[in-house]
């Protein structure tokens, strides 16, 4: 007689007696991929920031030529600075509101259902696509503002610097915003009832439960949320590459399309990847310091869960 | 042992009768990614019409001609083709036919042994240089060798203006810099934008600076600079640059220039809609305006003239700046048969009569010889006749900038062209910028 246990592929032992040991090589492809397309691309842009080349000669060797040229540009700090400005400006704009939101259409009524549809929308659409419309939109001779005759609405909005990084920012978070309002729905919806049902029987409000249940509930959604806006920001390209191409002036050249046009526009592969290591570099920190901020309590936030 | 001789006897003759069958195979089928053999050569072509029709009808009816010397062709968008070429010419992967505009990355592709050099074979084909716009060779040639063959259509800067607009305040287009200085407050009285400009493209902002530096300092101006003369902060280059300056605080320019682009064509838009009364631009708008300005341009709102003068200035005004035509080259990494075929085509498939008549029916002025003949007749006979004669009565017809520096330098000169329109730096700042970057 078959048992099921011997249908199983040996090698494989099903049961509490499975060792993390005797399934170690059940990484293997996932190591092999990782090393395939992250390790060994990493470690190539590591050596050909050390080259000069221009994306169609002979490689040289530069020494630390491209590490001096990057380190020492002006327009390096100040894409640093663009890209942090964007990382602060894009969590103030989108945290907030997805939370209220995601908060908002985790009830169960039917119409919170419709709206949640018609909130999702925006991240149906591609980001290109997207600058795209909004670049029509805010043309300041033939776009939303002339053609309804609304003054406020006739600005050079992609023409100077600071309005350039605004409109930026909106956009940004008018796309993305849908997105953190699903993970906080599904967060909010995870919080047992019981929970408002012993606030209310204390006698608290609306807005003392939101406070005192909800938030601090939404803990580690917030941290996933928070770590999807941060990395996003810090590689977020398209969109500027459509809508501003990095101008006026600079004022939108994050780091990642400076790598971008600096190596594929300006064939400078070299100078390029030095860049590209920094925003390696400046990512890992990134993630290092959310991880610390958030993986105090690693247990479930649900006690007795 | 015999039966190892039959074998490899055998393996011989099917090794000898492959390309015959592969030829065999891809002449008796469509043209068909799939289908393509080995021996057949590959040519990148832009999309865009009108001319994307004229490019692939070209090829269309060499093969339809040409069962043996089959090309087969991809279409990419303009910028997409421009980073494209440069991985798949850099990866090796180049098609046979390598499509550019001459210039400074020729010249990269030619010093990195990318091309071949065609010095021997126009000389070779006297005939087929002959045919052609002598002045169009320059910008494929690169230390004294021919690279390229020049193809397509010579693309000389005018100055656009709507008629309407001009009657309207009552002037005339400027024939020299004052006189264009002296619109300016006219036109901004009237609620008109002097002139438009699509600043976010920057190469827009840049055919201002082109004749400027051209009118004042001559074309030796900037050939200085292309050869490597740290020129750019020469009296008459600052003089222009400060020109430049002094127009955009005049309001010389539409609001809101540095936020709109040419490629959606809104610049062209503000000068048929009538929201500005002038454009510096490629004559390749006029088609498009005439397409997309309604009655604009088949109503006769739509006049041009050539670029101001400048008193005391050293160019000679009827000077010239543009693209003097496109350019295909010939990868060193295709095969033999490949290279045949192109230079075939080159030779009696490209630039022939019957091209040069569907460019004309565009209304662009093709790179071939004699073309003026054809004219006669046609709609847009006075506009092809001012353009032909703008580029053969030219003493000197330079280059875009962008296209004959290096694509390293045209980079940083993009960049600091947007800065100047900008006013975030001035005229001596883009002149030591410049400077800086030269070699680079």
């Amino acid at each position: 007689m078959r048992t099921a246990p011997g249908a199983l592929p040996t090698g494989i032992s099903p049961g509490p007696r499975t060792s993390t040991g005797r399934l170690g090589w059940l990484v293997l492809p996932a190591l092999l991929i990782f090393t395939t397309f992250a390790v060994v691309p990493l470690i190539g842009v590591f050596v050909l920031s050390f080259t000069s080349w221009d994306g169609i000669g002979a490689i040289h060797f530069a020494g630390l030529g491209s590490w001096k040229a990057v380190l020492t540009d002006p327009g390096l700090p100040h894409a640093l600075w663009t890209t942090f400005l964007i990382i602060v400006l894009s969590w103030l704009a989108q945290t907030p509101l997805a939370i209220l939101l995601g908060v908002f259409i985790a009830g169960g009524q039917k119409y919170r259902a419709l709206l949640a549809v018609l909130f999702f929308l925006p991240l149906l659409l591609s980001a290109a696509a997207v600058s795209i419309a909004y670049k029509a939109l805010l043309d300041p001779n033939f776009g939303l503002g002339p053609g309804l005759g609304l003054g406020f609405l006739t600005q050079d909005w992609l023409g100077r610097g600071t309005l350039a990084v605004g409109v930026v920012i909106f956009i940004i978070a008018w796309q993305w915003i849908p997105f953190h309002s699903l993970i906080f729905q599904g967060a909010t919806r995870q919080i047992p009832v019981s929970m408002y049902e012993a606030a209310q029987l204390d006698g608290a409000g609306r807005v003392r439960q939101f406070f005192s249940i909800t938030l601090p509930q939404l803990k580690n959604a917030l941290i996933t949320s928070s770590t999807l806006v941060i990395v996003g920001s810090l590689t977020s390209f398209d969109l500027i590459f459509v809508l501003t191409g990095g101008g006026p002036n600079d004022a939108t050249r994050v780091l990642a399309l400076d790598m971008y046009l600096t190596g594929f526009r300006a064939n400078q592969m070299g100078l390029a990847s030095a860049i590209a290591v920094i925003l390696v570099v400046v990512g890992l920190i990134l993630a290092q310091l959310l991880q610390r901020l958030g993986g105090k309590e690693r247990n479930s936030q649900l006690e007795g869960a | 042992m015999d039966h190892n001789r039959a074998s490899r006897r055998t393996f011989l003759t099917l090794a000898a009768a492959t390309p015959l069958v592969a030829t065999a195979l891809a002449s008796c089928g469509d043209s068909g990614p799939g289908q393509a053999g080995g021996d057949e050569a590959t040519d990148w072509i832009l999309t865009g019409q009108p001319a994307e029709g004229v490019r692939s009808g070209t090829v269309q009816k060499w093969n339809e001609t040409h069962d043996d010397q089959r090309i087969t062709t991809s279409s990419f968008q303009n910028d997409a083709y421009k980073a494209k070429i440069k991985t798949a010419i850099g990866a090796g992967q180049a098609p046979t036919i390598i499509f550019g505009w001459g210039g400074g990355t020729l010249r990269d592709y030619a010093q990195s042994g990318h091309v071949d050099d065609l010095t021997a074979w126009f000389a070779q084909n006297p005939g087929v240089k002959n045919r052609l716009l002598d002045a169009a060779f320059a910008a494929g040639t690169v230390e004294g060798k021919i690279y390229a063959i020049p193809t397509e259509t010579v693309q000389p800067l005018v100055l656009f203006y709507n008629k309407k607009l001009f009657k309207q305040v009552d002037v005339e287009p400027p024939t020299t810099w004052d006189e264009l200085m002296a619109l300016v407050p006219k036109f901004n009285a009237a609620g008109i934008a002097p002139f438009s400009l699509g600043g976010q493209s920057r190469w827009t902002s840049m055919m201002w600076l082109e004749l400027l530096f051209d009118r004042i300092g001559g074309p030796e101006l900037f050939e200085s600079i292309y050869d490597g003369t740290p020129n750019w902060t020469d009296p008459a280059a600052i003089d222009a640059l400060t020109k430049v300056q002094d127009l955009i605080k005049a309001g010389g320019f539409v609001k809101g220039f540095a936020s709109i682009t040419a490629d959606s064509n809104a610049d062209q838009a503000l000068l048929y809609s009538g929201k500005a009364a002038m454009m510096l631009h490629g004559p390749w708008t006029y088609g498009s305006m005439k397409s997309d300005g309604g009655d604009f341009v088949s109503g006769g709102n739509l006049g041009y003239v050539n670029f101001p003068a400048v008193a005391g200035g050293k160019g000679d005004p009827a000077n010239s700046f543009g693209n003097p035509a496109q350019y295909l080259s010939v990868s060193s990494t295709a095969s033999q048969a490949q290279k045949d075929i192109a230079l075939a085509f080159f030779k009696d498939g490209l630039n022939t009569d019957e091209e040069a008549h569907e460019w004309v029916a565009t209304g662009a002025i093709p790179v071939v010889k004699g073309v003026d003949a054809t004219f006669a007749g046609l709609e847009d006979e006075q506009w092809l006749k001012f353009t032909y004669d703008l580029v053969t009565n030219a003493p000197s017809f330079g280059q875009s900038w962008d296209q004959a520096l290096s694509p390293t330098e045209a980079e940083t000169l993009l960049d600091t062209i947007e800065k100047l329109f900008g006013l975030a730096i001035t005229p001596q700042q883009f002149a030591e910028t410049m400077n800086g970057a030269i070699g680079s």
